[in-house]
């Protein structure tokens, strides 16, 4: 018996231009052309759905225009999804910190997730501020979440999660606490993800949800925009933050040397916030 | 440097592990069954230990029993490893004294968040 070895997707460099052109126009996210093998590795299920071979033939359906939900599978498919629950854990202990400087008997603190990909982040500030809410009475903060990606947020509203991404960073206590089976597959408790209010949302060119924020988490997503997109998002995201409000970025990600719309904030270590309010905060404390 | 011990009755799990745990910085011994995990936590308690529920001998619930009642000198912090995955035995893990779970099968990133979520990694 002969054993036929797959063939490797083929792409042309004009195919990878297409496709990354077509990621940045939709998104703002790169590809940097080191990673360019992502193309292959995201594009092989939807190659498999159209009974296609190349990335070639992919990009010739794409260019022909004939099935306009085309390019949405495929931004769908390139956009960068990584995340887990409790990612960076230490950094919801200084949200707590930092919600209960800003509460207030006359509003509710609103926390808005800019990037929430498949939902793992909103779904762990949920559980954090429900636990805190049913231990000390502590008032419910409003949770907003946003991503670019139909796909990623019709999946953050499902709440449902495989075996494998249920363990990353889930403390089993919370998994069991959250989350029911159904099959092999976790699902978050309806309670939970009511507590959430998801919206699609572009983070380069759509406005931000109404109303202004105490807390603005748009963690590992700015790292995939290039220096003159992050340039426009840094002042959108100022103008969505309430006075006295943090932005929190990804632990390799920072402010500095990329905008003056923020500094880094003495009174929490790693968060971000408007220049000059250091006096402000630490008298909110 | 911490030490795991790992209590499998299968080579290839605690060969799998083995190498994760190493790359994690761990020192690691194996045992093959409770009764020889039991034996090995009497001469040195190790830091964690990476439990089996269904194993020849004894059990891994049997063990974690056996070990939340013995006279140890420290508590090592248990998290099983097992294909049991339903609810049921999730909850009598922790009840009988389990610190987290793995459901298999697992890689080393599912290893690593959980041995962080112990304070291990």
């Amino acid at each position: 018996m002969t054993l036929v070895k797959p063939l490797p997707v083929v792409a042309s460099q004009t195919a990878i231009a297409v496709l990354t052109a077509l990621l940045e126009a939709r998104t703002g996210q790169q590809i940097a052309a080191y990673r360019a093998w992502r193309l292959d590795t995201a594009l092989k299920p939807l190659l498999r759905d159209r009974n296609l071979d190349t990335l070639d033939q992919l990009v010739t359906q794409l260019l022909e225009g004939s099935d306009r939900s085309i390019g949405d599978r495929i931004v769908d498919a390139l956009v960068n999804q990584e995340t887990s629950f409790f990612r960076d854990a230490q950094v919801f202990d200084l949200l707590v910190e930092a919600v209960a400087a800003v509460q207030s008997a006359s509003r509710r603190v609103r926390i808005w997730c800019a990037g929430c990909s498949t939902g793992q982040e909103p779904l762990s500030l949920a559980m954090v501020f429900a636990e805190r809410h049913e231990t000390s009475g502590a008032p419910m903060p409003e949770i907003v979440a946003t991503d670019v990606s139909e796909a990623a947020l019709a999946r953050a509203r499902g709440g449902r999660f495989s075996q494998f991404e249920i363990q990353r960073g889930l403390p089993v206590r919370r998994m069991i606490r959250w989350f029911d089976t159904t099959g092999s597959d976790w699902v978050a408790k309806p309670e939970l993800v009511k507590l959430i209010t998801f919206r699609r949302m572009n983070l380069v060119s759509d406005q931000p949800p109404p109303g202004r924020f105490d807390i603005i988490l748009c963690r590992n997503v700015l790292l995939y925009l290039s220096t003159e997109t992050k340039t426009g998002v840094f002042p959108k995201l100022a103008n969505a933050l309430n006075p006295g409000g943090k932005l929190v970025l990804g632990a390799g990600e920072t402010v500095i040397g990329q905008t003056s719309a923020f500094e880094p904030s003495r009174g929490f270590r790693g968060f971000y916030q408007m220049p000059g309010e250091d006096g402000r905060s630490r008298s909110a404390r | 440097m911490k030490t795991c011990l790992v209590v499998d009755d299968s080579k290839v799990i605690r060969k799998v592990a083995r190498h994760i745990l190493e790359t994690l910085d761990f020192t690691v011994t194996e045992a093959c069954d409770g009764r020889e995990a039991l034996a090995s936590c009497m001469a040195s308690i190790p830091d964690v230990i990476l439990l089996d529920w269904n194993m020849p001998v004894m059990s891994g619930m049997d063990f974690l029993r056996a070990l939340r009642e013995a006279d140890v000198p420290r508590r090592p912090k248990v998290v099983f490893c097992t294909t049991e995955n339903g609810m049921a035995y999730i909850r009598a893990a922790i009840e009988a004294g389990a610190d987290e779970y793995v459901m298999k099968p697992f890689d080393r990133d599912t290893l690593e968040s959980k041995l962080q979520i112990v304070g291990m990694a």
